[in-house]
């Protein structure tokens, strides 16, 4: 197991270097750079002001000598300056993750606890009106784009109770406080919620017909304890595989959810910084999603072997 | 008993007007709220070309003269007093001074002099060591030879001929004055100003925060404690947030007129005007290949346009047709009605135009069946996207088959730089609404900004009389002239002048929305709120 996990991790570094390469060469590969944009802005470009600053932002060195200037400083801690802001990339990058792992936290919660129970509910019931309509919740939740669900949720808070859950960096009471998280957290996990309950009443539907299941019955088992005890616990492992991999989507709907409500977290910011073609923020925030992603399908693997003990990880 | 009668008649009827003139004296205090609609890329309103630096970082600063914030159109009668106490030409008109206000100070304390005033234009100028990254006005000063001072409260500009627009030049929200010991860097980050509103902080895509200047130097101003701007890229979160009462002001003209009813119906105690952007949405042709460099073709497309369906389709007819100039009544420059009409195309017969067109498309070799190819390229931003594909549709009236080539911004200048494109649509934003501003920047030749490359010997020559014309009745006729020859050049078709709308909320008092450029009346010194 020990070796297991230290190939995994050897494994994940080989991965994020060629993710690095990718991410580095892709975003040269997109037509033009911040000294474009800044003079497209101006509608004016003189070539000698132009060249100066792409020195000035080290954008006239060879692609080669870039990227090692970046990752050379990213392996000591220095992720560079925004072109933007002309403040540390750090400095731009760190004050936003907590608002973005509180909204992608709050998220998965959502989606954890409400697509499982509905998912068990609806496959236990199989076949009735509850199971029907659980199932068409699931299809529009997998059908309604969050920005979408967002704009409806902004629109009805607006003209229902003539307020409005956007993002306030200082709520005044907890109740604010709770809905600038909560609200955007359900328009982005509705989603989430809709395919963890898929999966876990197709998965549930498949344990529910197992011969252990019988025999639990047989022995006198309740039906809480027969659903829970018993099938969940044996349908859960394809739901943690969608649950993981839904935290690597996550991002792509909180860049939405983030702009609809106007939270000033990591997902907007990159897209901000994307438009700008401020690279180091692109570069190192796209980097740490890479680390997110290749740390929670790590995480998940092991969660395996935790949760189902007849998974072992040979040496 | 008559009289008493007559007293408390007098009495009521007093009544109404001393509540007016009690509602009218400002009160002090608050923190005004205003939704960004975008994250400026800096705080240096020298080198931005977009009013989103502008309405954020203008109450930081002051300049020399400036419009008179309470008076919806900027014109040399306007022009008040700001940093400067008074100013004055020389005989031969040459020669422009300023005495400056004694007592000023910067916000971190340091006197203000005049070594300010020529330090600020020097850098401008492209004459200091200090440079800006980019100094998108530097043509503005073009006729200037240098700055001088005489003692630390005297500062004049020397010119090279005389230039009576450089006074409204020197008065719109992109000419404050810098301090000489805050770095361009610096500026870009943490401005330093001697404006009525100090900088706190400013957050990229959250939020800017400003603070009454308490050592302000016009005395009883600022009315408000700071402003605060929410950055909300989203137009819909953002008119939500002021409907649901998040903030008191409305980005500057950032409501479509289709927008507008539903913030009216919603909010209907928000005070709403629409008016003119100065922001002109034009054809640039490339005129350097074919099928343009066909004079016929460039004339057939300019006749096919019917600008009124513009306008109708997309402000619900609150648009304005003219020339380059803005049109009257907001434009002060703009020609007659009778001469736009007499421009080929702008004529109110859209179909006889249209067979004017489609004559000069057959002449050109096109016809029923063999239809002329070409792209529209334009911004991917629905401001340029819309008007494109209206466009596209019209231009199918004269056998033109014409696809929408939308490009990425990044891309959108050095696609116009190298002369990648057959038909552009594009939006062109005045700051000051004078001609000198309009007709250097986007017609002059070798100018940075004209984009088609369109250079007209004779109406160069043309430019620069106008510009040293100091009666303003006879510069208007010449602007006049310039103006009907360029859309008879097809230099560069103006299809509308676009208005948008601005709201909010009724206690907001002292807002002024000028009605001819979108650049000048942010300084928020005025402003106070009835609550």
């Amino acid at each position: 197991m020990f070796a297991y996990i230290v190939r995994r991790l050897a494994l994940m570094l080989v991965t994020l270097f060629g993710i690095s390469i990718i991410i580095f060469v892709l975003l040269r590969i997109v037509p033009g750079n911040i000294v474009d944009i800044l003079f497209d802005a101006a509608g004016f470009v003189d070539p000698a002001d132009k060249a100066n600053l792409e020195k000035e932002l080290g954008l006239s060195d060879p692609i080669v000598v870039q990227y090692f200037r970046w990752i050379g400083g990213l392996l000591q801690g220095d992720l560079g300056y925004s072109y933007v802001s002309e403040k540390p990339a750090l400095q731009e990058i760190l004050p936003r993750i907590p608002i973005t792992a509180r909204l992608a936290g709050l998220a998965l919660l959502f989606s954890a606890s409400i697509g499982i129970p509905l998912g068990v509910i609806s496959a236990v019931h199989q076949g009735t009106k509850l199971d029907y309509a659980l199932r068409i919740v699931s299809l529009s939740g997998l059908s309604l784009p969050s920005f979408w669900l967002g704009l409806l949720i902004l629109m009805a808070s607006v003209s229902l109770f003539g307020m409005m859950p956007i993002f306030n960096p200082n709520p005044k009471t907890w109740t604010e406080a709770f809905a600038i998280y909560a609200v955007p957290a359900m328009a982005v996990g509705f989603r989430s919620a809709a395919l963890t309950m898929r999966i876990t009443r197709s998965s549930m539907l498949e344990i529910l017909r197992q011969d252990f299941i019988r025999t639990a019955r047989a022995k006198g088992a309740s039906e809480a304890s027969v659903n829970y005890r018993h099938a969940l616990k044996n349908a859960i492992l394809p739901v943690i595989t969608v649950i993981g991999i839904e935290a690597a989507f996550l991002i792509g709907g909180l860049i939405v959810t983030e702009t609809v409500f106007n939270i000033p977290g990591v997902a907007r910011f990159l897209v901000e910084a994307l438009r700008w073609r401020d690279y180091p923020i692109v570069q190192n925030l796209v980097m740490l999603i890479a680390v997110v992603v290749v740390f929670a399908n790590f995480t998940v693997d092991m969660l395996y072997a935790v949760i189902d003990p007849r998974i072992r990880y040979g040496d | 008993m008559r009289s008493v009668q007559t007293l408390v008649a007098a009495a009521l009827l007093l009544l109404p007007a001393y509540d007016v003139a009690s509602a009218a004296e400002p009160k002090q205090g608050g923190i005004l709220r205003i939704y960004h609609r975008d994250s400026p890329g800096g705080a240096s309103i020298h080198e931005g070309a977009t009013f989103s630096i502008n309405a954020p970082f203008m109450p930081v600063f002051n300049n020399l003269v400036m419009f008179d914030q309470s008076k919806a159109q900027n014109s040399a009668d306007t022009l008040v007093p700001d940093l400067a106490e008074s100013w004055a030409w020389s005989s031969d008109n040459k020669k422009l001074t300023f005495k400056l206000k004694q007592g000023v100070k910067w916000h971190d304390g340091k006197p203000f002099t005049s070594a300010d005033v020529k330090c600020t234009f020097d850098m401008v100028m492209g004459k200091s060591e200090q440079k800006f990254r980019q100094n998108p006005r530097k043509s503005w000063y073009n006729e200037v030879n240098d700055v001088t001072t005489n003692g630390d409260f005297e500062a004049s500009f020397n010119l090279k001929r005389p230039q009576p627009a450089l006074l409204s030049l020197l008065a719109s929200g992109y000419t404050p004055v810098y301090p000489c010991h805050v770095s361009p860097g610096d500026m870009r980050t943490k401005p330093t100003g001697t404006g009525p509103f100090k900088f706190v902080e400013f957050k990229a895509n959250e939020s800017i925060k400003l603070t009454k200047n308490t050592d302000y130097f016009k005395k009883g101003l600022p009315h408000l404690d700071g402003i605060e701007f929410t950055i909300i890229t989203n137009r819909s979160t953002a008119i939500l947030g002021f409907v649901a009462g998040k903030f008191d002001v409305t980005f500057p003209t950032h409501i479509t007129i289709p927008l507008l009813k539903d913030v009216k119906s919603q909010s209907p105690n928000a005070v709403c005007v629409v008016e003119p952007t100065n922001v002109s949405t034009n054809i640039i042709v490339n005129s350097s290949s074919p099928p343009f460099d066909n004079v016929d073709v460039r004339r057939a497309m300019a006749l096919a346009l019917d600008r009124k369906a513009f306008i109708s389709i997309l402000f619900e007819g609150q648009g304005d047709i003219g020339g380059t100039m803005l049109p009257a009544p907001g434009g002060l420059w703009a020609m007659p009605k009778e001469m736009l009409e007499q421009i080929p195309g702008y004529g109110p017969d859209i179909n006889a135009n249209r067979e004017g067109a489609k004559k000069l498309m057959q002449k050109a070799g096109y016809g029923p069946d063999k239809h002329l190819a070409v792209k529209v390229a334009t911004r991917n931003i629905g401001e340029y996207r819309d008007p494109a594909v209206i466009l596209i549709d019209q231009l199918k009236s004269i056998y033109i088959d014409a696809e929408l080539d939308v490009v990425d911004t990044a891309q959108w200048f050095p696609k116009v730089a190298r002369k990648d494109y057959m038909l552009g649509l594009n939006l062109t934003g005045n700051a000051v609404d004078d001609p000198d501003q309009s007709f250097y920047e986007n017609y002059s030749c070798g100018s940075e900004r004209n984009y088609t490359n369109y250079c007209n010997k004779e109406i160069e020559k043309l430019f620069d009389q106008q510009s040293q014309e100091t009666d303003v009745a006879k510069r208007k006729k010449m602007v006049w002239d310039i103006d009907k020859k360029l859309q008879e050049d097809v230099a560069r078709p103006i299809i509308f002048h676009a208005r948008a709308g601005t709201c909010w909320q009724p206690y907001v008092k002292g807002v002024t929305i000028m009605v001819n450029s979108s650049y000048n009346g942010y300084r928020y010194e005025d402003v106070w709120m009835d609550k």
